[in-house]
């Protein structure tokens, strides 16, 4: 391992339904390292493993075999709280990534200190207030003046775009995005997409991002992978994913 | 008569901000109460007849409903139980422990010094009574307020918002879980070490209907709350418990056996559940009408434009 590899995923299998008529093989002995900086797009068909991967790297569903490290420690079966310490994701609905009830102030201060044990400060501050005013006010979507609006009254596309900002907060080692504006209109869609784009690079973040989008996995981003039938079947970077062109990614989907 | 009923209200309102926390803030139906509730009762009464002061009892009444809430917490998180059976599984136990604790169905206190009593005795009991709850309800409701604008507070609340998100941000939502369960019936034992020792007895079959009381209490509670400020939430809980109770005095009052109060508190809840859906829905249809209306009217005005 050197010292810019993020993650290291090695031998993973992924098997639902063991033993039954049901069983499926999604996971098909993955090896995959992300380097630091990489800003990765996935795409495959549907159904090809694309979120169950990225849920076994974020923790949600545990591995069958194989191991997943991060930056050296071995994650392979610790919990998603404890994975958010260099983890962080935006989900692709725009209800999973906050919190609907608490007001948008609240899951900002619930996404700014990951690595969290019982503690009885106060959450609430003057200070902290306007620096989540400062960032709101970056996105240009009005939020900056809605701290204490709940956040089930946002749009999806605010919704979203806080997810993003929550997500992406504390400088998370490894940002996962799975298809994180497929819920939103074409305009915003964009929008939010951009906002990644800028943030990624502004950050220096490393990334994997699950897109159905062709012109958005070629448009963003150094590295390309195209995962089907459980296994990684192209992974391009730098030159190469450039002189990509889009009908021969459609041409590689068959 | 109705100041009774206030009193009682007052006693009873730890149980509605009990049933609030798990079933409102944690968003889950726990049933524990039906045993912490008499759980409280017996520890309680138990620890005065052996000598200890109505202080110390209560409080050991208060951290044994904390435990059985931890217990029901585990089985539900780590043991992956469903949290209704979680919380059956817990009350059905508690009933064998409570019946241990107490020797036998029914002890009654003898001439101890209850809660109540270490206010000017001049005054008449259910005065006592009435500022005993107060007091309670005041502390209670600024530790939880309090409680809630810590990270740990603000972590509790996501976790019953949303648990994926929170994960993922880090909070162990099973020990959030398990805190708020231990919380909620720490409540509900308060509640009962409270009536029983209004009552002068701890009694094996007080927990019975507490969940219906609980939930009953908490649907009235709600009809108050007109803001997202915590302590007003907590605070219209026990202005739901009171109103209850005063329903309940009332009742008796114009004749409705004591036998017949649990079917009584059951018709209420199913009210408290019903009249305001019918409310919203007729709400909702006037305001469309209305809209719809001033449409047609403005057409009217201006037509073909
Ligand atoms: N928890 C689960 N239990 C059983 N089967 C599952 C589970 N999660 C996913 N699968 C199955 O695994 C297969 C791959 O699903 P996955 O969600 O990883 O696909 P995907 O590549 O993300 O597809 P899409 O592009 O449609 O999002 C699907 O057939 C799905 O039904
Ligand atoms: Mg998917």
């Amino acid at each position: 391992m050197t010292n810019s590899d993020i993650l290291k995923i090695q031998n993973l299998q992924k098997v639902f339904f063991p033993g039954t008529i049901n069983q499926r093989h999604i996971l098909k002995d993955i090896n995959l390292t992300i380097n630091s900086g990489d800003f990765i797009s996935v795409i495959g068909n549907n159904g090809a493993g694309k979120s169950t991967l990225l849920n076994t790297i974020a923790g949600n569903l545990p591995v069958d075999a194989g191991s997943v490290t991060i930056l050296g420690n071995d994650i392979t079966n610790a919990s998603v709280a404890s994975r958010s310490k260099w983890i962080s994701r935006v989900f692709q609905d725009p209800k999973l990534g906050t919190a609907g009830e608490l007001t948008v102030a609240e899951n900002l201060a619930l996404s700014e200190k990951k690595h969290r044990h019982f503690n009885l400060h106060f959450y609430h501050s003057a200070e902290r207030d306007r620096r989540f005013t400062t960032l709101l006010s970056r996105l240009n979507m009005g939020l900056e003046d809605r701290l204490n609006t709940q956040v089930k009254y946002l749009s999806g596309g605010q919704r979203q775009a806080l997810s993003l900002l929550m997500a992406t907060l504390s400088q998370p080692d490894l940002l996962l995005l799975d298809e994180h504006t497929a819920a939103l209109d074409p305009y915003t869609s964009s929008e939010v997409m951009h906002l990644t784009n800028d943030i990624i690079s502004e950050r220096h973040l490393t990334s994997l991002m699950i897109t159905h989008k062709m012109e958005d996995a070629l448009q963003y981003g150094n590295r390309l992978l195209m995962v089907q039938d459980g296994q990684i079947k192209l992974d391009v970077r730098g030159a190469d994913k450039q002189r990509l062109r889009k009908a021969e990614l459609l041409d590689l989907f068959n | 008569m109705i100041i009774e009923g206030i009193g009682q209200g007052l006693i009873w309102s730890m149980l509605a901000i009990g049933v609030f926390l798990t079933f409102r803030i944690l968003n889950i139906p726990d049933l524990t109460a039906e045993g912490s509730f008499p759980l409280g009762a017996a520890i309680t009464i138990k620890l005065m007849l052996l000598g200890q002061s109505a202080i110390v009892a209560t409080l050991a009444g208060f951290l044994a409903g904390c435990l059985a809430g931890i217990v029901t917490g585990i089985l539900d998180t780590k043991l992956r139980i469903p949290s209704l059976l979680a919380g059956i599984l817990t009350m059905t136990g508690l009933y064998s422990i409570n019946m241990h604790i107490m020797g036998k169905a029914n002890i009654p206190l003898l001439n101890q010094k209850i809660l109540s009593s270490y206010l000017p005795a001049a005054w008449d009991p259910v005065i006592q009574t009435i500022l005993l709850g107060v007091l309670i309800s005041i502390g209670m409701i600024t530790l939880l307020t309090l409680f809630f604008k810590t990270e740990t507070g603000l972590a509790l609340q996501a976790t019953g918002n949303n648990q994926a998100m929170s994960a993922a941000n880090g909070v162990k939502t099973d020990g959030m879980v398990i805190l708020g369960y231990a919380i909620s019936n720490g409540c509900i034992a308060l509640s009962g070490a409270l009536v029983a020792q209004n009552n002068g007895f701890s009694d094996i079959g007080m927990g019975i209907g507490t969940i219906v009381i609980g939930l009953a209490s908490v649907l009235v509670g709600e009809i108050f709350i007109t803001s997202r400020k915590i302590w007003i939430k907590l605070s219209s809980m026990v202005l739901g418990a009171i109103i209850y109770r005063v329903l309940l005095t009332l009742a008796m009052n114009f004749g409705v056996s004591p036998d017949d109060l649990k079917l009584f508190s059951t018709v209420i809840l199913i009210l408290v559940i019903v009249i305001p859906m019918i409310q919203s829905r007729q709400r909702a249809k006037k305001q469309l009408n209305k809209y719809l209306l001033s449409i047609r009217l403005a057409k009217e005005v201006s037509p073909d434009d």
